[in-house]
């Protein structure tokens, strides 16, 4: 077990993510505006902030649900963002005590975030510093996605007020910090690219993505998109 | 039940399935090394799916309009790590300010 214990787990989880919870009610506000103006519920925006609860995917649904996209492909792009909690998971798993119910509560607040502060190196996870983050997180989310909901109410026209570049700006800060990365060259077979694996995923989904948007429906390229990270199979360790 | 109650439904549940299938069912086991490098590379891929789509299609047709400006000026605030809401909050003003000068 980590070597933080009791209290001293819990208080350091809550002074660590009180920071970050700042900037997550800020990013739940937005989150609220843009719901709305897709014509989702205020009702449904909180509830997906208090279930789902993770930014980006709640943000790709509601954006390919605005696209006019069918309710498949917004649960799939989601899903797909979500993906990395698999491996993310599992890191956690083996420094969780308790049954089903205490490792299911562990696992729906453990978010990006969360799961960075309660990282101690050499693979360790403190469960306490995680939990406590992660309710701090939980709570910045979902209370600023009311806020942005209760706010929303009261905006005019989506288009007047530049909703619609809000989106792609969103997801521009969320892929920013994810291409800060240390490697600097992808090999892909034999050949070798100078830019970070993530770098040339990027350009590819992008590509991919623009390229199918005249031909197939709404959200299909974004999912289509997900190929890129094929590059990462041959991707030597 | 509505699509939007339907996307919020699903992935939610699809999503707590996933953070939860290390801790609940694996225990202590480790992912295929393979595996992992796939999944890391999906989000950036996603992401600048998304950016591109956001900025540049309007249903099935791809333009050059007002968001484009809202984007980059977005991408120069990142540049300088401003915080996320003050991203978004520039790009809607930076693309309305455009959009009202040019109508």
């Amino acid at each position: 077990m980590a070597g933080e214990t009791g209290e001293r787990g819990y208080r350091h989880g809550v002074t660590a993510s009180l920071p970050l919870s700042v900037a997550v009610f800020g990013f739940g506000v937005s989150y609220g505006v843009l719901a709305l103006s897709i014509g989702m519920s205020g009702v449904s925006a909180v509830v997906m902030s208090a279930t789902t609860f993770a930014g980006s995917a709640q943000f790709a649904a509601a954006s390919v649900l605005g696209a006019g996209g069918s309710a498949a492909t917004a649960i799939l792009a989601a899903l797909m963002l979500n993906a990395r909690y698999l491996p993310l998971g599992v890191t956690v798993a083996p420094w969780l005590e308790g049954g089903f119910w205490s490792r299911l509560l562990h696992a729906h607040l453990m978010v990006d975030e969360s799961w960075a502060i309660a990282s101690e190196g050499h693979g360790r996870w403190n469960p306490r510093v995680l939990l406590a983050a992660g309710i701090g997180l939980a709570i910045a989310w979902i209370a600023g996605t009311v806020v942005g909901v209760v706010f929303g109410t009261s905006l005019g026209d989506p288009a007047n007020l530049g909703l619609d570049a809000a989106f792609p700006a969103l997801f521009l800060a969320l892929l920013a910090p994810q291409l800060r990365t240390e490697d600097r060259t992808t090999t892909i077979g034999d050949r070798r690219i100078p830019a970070s694996p993530q770098a040339v995923a990027a350009v590819l989904g992008a590509a991919i993505a623009l390229v199918l948007t005249p031909f197939t429906p709404a959200g299909v390229p974004i999912i289509a998109a997900g190929a890129a990270c094929a590059i990462g199979l041959r991707r030597r360790p | 039940m509505s699509t939007i109650w339907l996307v919020v439904v699903i992935t939610g549940v699809g999503t707590l399935a996933l953070k939860a299938a290390g801790p609940v069912l694996l225990g202590g086991r480790p992912l295929p090394e393979r595996f992992t490098g796939v999944v890391t590379l999906i989000g950036p891929a996603l992401l600048a799916a998304l950016v591109a789509i956001g900025t540049f299609a309007d249903g099935q047709k791809l333009v050059l309009d007002a968001r484009v400006l809202g984007v980059a000026a977005a991408a120069v605030a990142i540049r300088f790590r401003a915080p996320v809401l003050l991203v978004v909050i520039l790009a809607a003003t930076v693309t309305a300010g455009a959009r009202a000068i040019a109508s």
